[in-house]
């Protein structure tokens, strides 16, 4: 007599791949989290127990770090690098929003070589550009100033906004505008009313990506500047100089802002690659 | 409401021409479908009345106003998408009275015809939904509504009901027709199936290949096909060609086909005269064959007798083909009937009914 055992016990191999599972998840996600986890907690360390061979994990806490950090000019830096990765959302969106919208929009010639030139941007590492650049903004009176270093993060981020903004213009159906211009928008305005809104989830997503981007910049911040740094490139420069503990204050300086967009933005940062519109 | 022109339309796409040379008057208040397999040109067709293309050569002209290179905006034309095209980030009702309000239509007077074409369209309890809260059917509704909301000059139509379930699309069918009739607009209306442009249409303009290939109103259509495309195209299954040599024989005239010979009625050899010697295409539609037993006593027919090749059992219809020599005959039969495969069969094909057409040009003679 033969017969299928339904509801029986699971083989072995269904607990095995399980736990195998579990375990890649794990190390992925200890990967990522734990070097945050460490420098958050020894940014907040007391120096007696950050030095102390017994405790691997601190058990005093304070603020005098982070405070201490400021005070050397990380205060200054950290308002410098928002300015400049505010200038740097808004100039590679004015430049690369109307670029994105063409790309995705209408049909023209060496549309695609364009593309690929844009791509090809990126291609050039910053060092081999660096110090024409620095006697360009010399010449110019740019250099150390934050509009010289927005400018430079704008170049480095366009190419990135154009081919986003695109790939989400691409996924607002060309229906909506079409019926949007049949009932009596011209272009402009079927940008502003229907395209724009239904894109916004996708851009918003993108400008916090160019934020972060320049956020995270420390070459060129570091060459275009002397006096007027950005926070990767102060604590490049400063606190590295530092005691260690004050490094891991600059650390978790320098990691908050990413955590909190992208804590805000997780679900916008579905649909920037164009899935989740309807 | 306006008659709407359009005078030998031209349009290229890169090096491929879409359109050559499309002539076409829709009357006023006429309902008129073009209709065609894909890639004919019907769609360019309805953009570039709708103006979202433009020409490369010819003329769109609404009564007597030339709009060929008028913004859609300025047309005063409706569109139903086939995608239905409803804004997703505006609840039903914004999305019915945003024309009306990009029209500075006062906000009271919005409400009431948002009001009006919602009851038309029964979609009254879905005005503060969102589309992704709707079925397809309902979609479809709140496209219709915005449509007719503006009480467009023209109303046109892209395969609307292509993205419906089959049962609904009959009963929108109907529905959108009724509408139609009720609100008098001129409307082109394009789709593929030929059910829906049989059913919905005043007169049919057939496409193929860039060209209008027949206008007519559907019984013209059927009835008196202009040439081989639109018989083959129009009916299903598909009407039955057959090459067949017009031939003089003891001072009759006799088409000679595959396998069999059909004599001519009189008025049929007046006009076959001229193609004496000629080889041309005969067309018979399936429902106008009938198996000996079930032919009308009255019917003025040629027999021919075959072997059955296969059946298909509809329930409504019986579809038989019958093989005679090299040729495979079709046959609608109504209603249910049962045949063995293989056996010989005897049809009467109702004479009357026969269309010949040129073998060079495929025109109609007959």
């Amino acid at each position: 007599m033969s017969r299928t055992e339904i509801g029986g016990r699971p083989p072995l191999r269904y607990y095995l791949s399980k736990i195998l599972f579990a375990g890649i998840v794990l190390i992925a996600c200890s990967w990522i989290l734990l070097p945050i986890v460490i420098s958050a907690l020894y940014a907040f360390s007391t120096p007696k127990d950050f030095y102390s061979p017994k405790e691997v994990i601190p058990l005093h806490y304070t603020f005098a770090n982070i405070k201490e950090l400021l005070d050397l000019g990380a205060a200054r830096a950290t308002m410098n690098s928002v300015i400049v990765a505010c200038m740097t959302v808004v100039f590679s969106f004015i430049l690369g929003l109307p670029a994105g919208y063409a790309f995705a929009r209408f049909a023209f010639k060496g549309k695609d070589s364009l593309k690929l030139l844009i791509i090809g941007l990126r291609m050039f590492p910053m060092l081999v550009i660096a110090v024409p650049l620095v006697t360009l903004y010399i010449r110019l009176g740019l250099n150390d100033t934050l509009l010289g270093v927005a400018l430079a993060h704008t170049t480095m981020a366009l190419p990135f906004v154009i081919l986003i903004t695109s790939s989400i213009f691409v996924s607002v159906p060309i229906e909506l505008e079409e019926a949007a211009f049949v009932f009596g928008l011209d272009r402009t305005q079927t940008f502003l009313r229907i395209t724009l809104p239904l894109a916004l989830p996708g851009l918003t997503a993108a400008a916090i990506f160019t934020f972060i981007m320049s956020w995270n910049e420390v070459f060129m911040a570091a060459v275009l500047t002397l006096t007027n740094r950005t926070l990767p490139a102060f604590i490049l420069t400063s606190a590295m100089a530092a005691p260690d503990f004050i490094k891991f204050a600059a650390s978790f300086i320098m990691i908050l802002p990413a955590l909190i967009f992208v804590f805000i933005a997780r679900k916008y940062l579905i649909s920037m690659w164009g899935i989740t519109i309807r | 409401m306006v008659d709407v022109r359009l005078v030998g339309l031209v349009k290229r796409f890169g090096k491929t021409v879409a359109l050559r040379g499309i002539d076409l008057d829709v009357r006023d208040g006429e309902f008129v479908v073009l209709l065609g397999p894909s890639g004919c040109g019907k769609t360019t067709t309805l953009r570039i009345v709708a103006g979202l293309e433009k020409p490369d050569e010819g003329h769109v002209f609404f009564g007597d106003r030339e709009v060929t290179y008028l913004p859609p905006k300025d047309r005063n034309v409706s569109m139903v998408f086939q995608s239905y095209a409803v804004w997703p980030h505006m609840k039903v009702k914004d999305n019915i009275a945003f024309p009306l309000r990009i029209r500075k239509v006062p906000e009271d007077e919005v409400q009431r015809r948002v009001k009006w074409a919602a009851e038309l369209l029964q979609i009254e309890t879905l005005l503060e939904r969102y589309p992704h809260q709707l079925s397809g059917g309902q979609r479809q509704r709140v496209a219709v509504a915005r449509a007719i909301v503006i009480e467009p000059d023209v109303l046109l139509m892209d395969e609307p009901l292509s993205n419906l379930d089959a049962l609904l699309r009959v009963k929108m069918r109907s529905e959108l027709k009724k509408l139609q009739r009720r609100i008098g607009v001129t409307t082109i209306y394009v789709t593929h199936d030929q059910v829906e442009a049989m059913t919905m249409g005043d007169r049919i303009a057939v496409m193929n290949a860039g060209k209008i290939m027949q206008v007519g109103t559907p019984e013209d259509i059927y009835l008196r096909p202009a040439n081989i495309f639109v018989g083959g195209f129009v009916g299903s299954p598909q009407m039955n060609f057959f090459d067949a040599t017009v031939t003089e024989k003891d001072g009759k005239l006799i088409l000679e086909g595959p396998g069999f010979s059909i004599p001519l009625m009189e008025d049929q050899v007046s006009v076959l005269k001229d193609y004496v010697g000629k080889t041309v295409i005969a067309g018979i539609r399936p429902e106008h064959m009938f198996p000996k037993d079930l032919a009308p006593p009255k019917l003025k027919g040629v027999e021919i007798t075959g072997d059955i090749d296969f059946v298909e059992a509809l329930g409504s219809d019986t579809i038989i083909h019958l093989r005679v020599g090299e040729k495979i005959l079709v046959i609608k039969v109504s209603g249910s009937h049962h045949y063995k495969i293989g056996s010989k069969l005897t049809v009467v094909f109702d004479l009357s009914k026969l269309h010949v057409f040129r073998k060079d040009s495929g025109e109609a003679i007959i």
